[in-house]
């Protein structure tokens, strides 16, 4: 578990472990409103050389951002309950990186290796974060961090 | 002269609209609006590109009869391409790809974005250089158009847009979605008891509203907590009053700064009374805000964006496809 006593510090991780993720990568967030999942992915969008203002995906699901490689910032969180084609898989296949809002509400079409992402929100306004890896790929990005 | 027949299937409602000159609206249908039932015998789910598909069809016998029209009249065929659902743009894409190349009309790609800017023109000429607020589920941008067609976005969310602020402060309140016409109305009946943090109040033309949203989740945990009550109109009206007050202080500074003949606002949010109300009292600019038939997501805008383009001659390859995001300011006309 990694502490966070500022969204810089949040920020400046996303922006490390952008510089350890390849082409097909695939992360997913979790945490609840407000635990600043969105502000993680700034960080990522920084490290891929993003320039344009990373926001939230929330209404169309999601935004492509052509960066050093392309980076897919998905939010599920309003396809709540359905379970339509929604082309996503092309894009989980592409040469990008993918970063997930609320996977479980898509969790039956996420590939099964894949880097899982968990922010918490603590009662002094810090975050802590767990990352779980899924797959050797995963595992070495988390090693090359020094987290295990 | 122009007859333009418009398609949006940017996210759950499909429309159709014929629109004839500037601002003969020959129809307007909208699919969620009309009697679902009756017409297709079902409910229209909530994502609707499946749906879109069963009712594009019915749509356009309906605009069509409705207009009066043939096909063969229409001068050009004028569609969304983004920013929206990829899945429901494809259906409205589709549609309108099929309808120009069986009968030999130009295609139009829209900016669902210059088409709720365009929203205004159905009732009376825009005047430039003009501000425009946009502020939907999905945007809150301040653009500067120094004429026709012209797009120059000057601000944005750095985060969550204004409409999804609200409809996620809904969420805490365990409001209906969506959540922001019901905190519209609550606001009205509360009183601003709650303090709330005014956001990213600084110098620039950017908004932010994931901090407010965040104070608004801390205030109603921490009252939890304390086993303290929230009345919902009260915080309705506290998150409303300091939301619109960036809004609205922002949107006038730029149009000061720019030195602009008019402020327009776009977008499903202006459809918000205490919005409304805000910007016309403390703007000493003159305001133009979209019927409210208008605000949200309908093909009329589409055809009224399409109609300009189709005078600069900014037609669409039949190649064209739908994106879930597409830059505004490379729709801008040419000088």
């Amino acid at each position: 578990m990694i502490h966070f006593q500022s969204e810089q510090a949040m920020i400046d991780f996303g922006e490390k472990l952008a510089g350890l993720l390849f082409p097909g990568s695939i992360l997913t967030l979790e945490g609840e409103l407000g635990a600043g999942k969105t502000t993680f992915t700034k960080g990522i969008g920084k490290g891929l050389g993003i320039k344009k203002v990373i926001n939230s995906p929330t209404f169309t699901i999601v935004k492509v951002y052509q960066g050093k490689l392309p980076l897919y910032h998905f939010d599920a969180y309003r396809l709540e309950g359905q379970d339509e084609e929604l082309g996503f898989e092309e894009m989980f296949e592409d040469e990008g990186v993918c970063v997930i809002e609320w996977p479980i509400y898509i969790q039956d079409i996420l590939p099964s290796e894949k880097l899982e992402i968990q922010i918490l929100k603590n009662e002094d306004e810090s975050r802590s974060m767990i990352l779980k890896p899924h797959g050797e790929k995963y595992e070495k990005i988390v090693k090359e961090l020094g987290l295990c | 002269m122009s007859l333009i027949l418009a398609i949006e299937s940017s996210c759950d409602e499909m429309s159709i609209a014929i629109l004839k000159d500037k601002r003969e609206l020959l129809c307007n249908v909208v699919a969620s609006q009309i009697d679902t039932h009756r017409l297709f015998g079902g409910v229209v789910p909530e994502i609707a590109s499946r749906m879109h598909v069963e009712c594009v069809s019915t749509v356009l016998k309906t605009a069509l009869q409705q207009a009066n029209i043939n096909m063969a009249d229409i001068d050009a065929i004028a569609v969304t391409k983004g920013p929206g659902l990829v899945g429901s743009l494809h259906v409205g894409m589709q549609a309108a790809k099929t309808l120009a190349l069986a009968y030999h009309k130009p295609l139009i790609g829209v900016h669902h974005i210059a088409g709720h800017i365009y929203a205004n023109e159905l009732v009376e000429d825009i005047k430039y250089p003009c501000l425009c607020l946009v502020v939907s589920g999905g945007h809150s941008e301040l653009v500067y158009m120094k004429s026709e067609f012209s797009f120059e976005v000057i601000g944005q969310t750095l985060d969550d847009a204004i409409g999804e602020a609200y409809d996620k402060v809904g969420r805490v309140l365990h409001l209906p979605y969506p959540g922001g016409p019901v905190i519209d109305k609550m606001a009205a009946e509360g009183k601003h008891a709650y303090h709330l943090p005014l956001p990213l109040n600084d110098d620039s033309y950017n908004f932010s509203f994931s901090g407010l949203k965040s104070a608004v989740i801390n205030l109603c945990h921490n009252a939890s907590q304390r086993g303290e009550d929230i009345v919902p109109s009260d915080l309705a009206c506290s998150f409303q009053e300091v939301a619109l007050e960036v809004l609205v202080s922002k949107t006038i500074k730029a149009a000061k700064d720019y030195n602009v003949n008019e402020i327009i606002v776009a977008g499903g949010v202006s459809a918000n009374k205490g919005l409304r109300q805000k910007l016309s009292q403390e703007s000493p600019i003159k305001v133009l805000f979209p019927p409210m038939s208008y605000c949200t997501d309908n093909a009329a805008m589409i055809a009224s964006a399409g109609r300009i383009m189709y005078e600069h001659q900014r037609f669409s390859p039949l190649d064209l496809s739908v994106k879930p995001s597409y830059d505004l300011e490379e729709e801008s006309v040419d000088e």
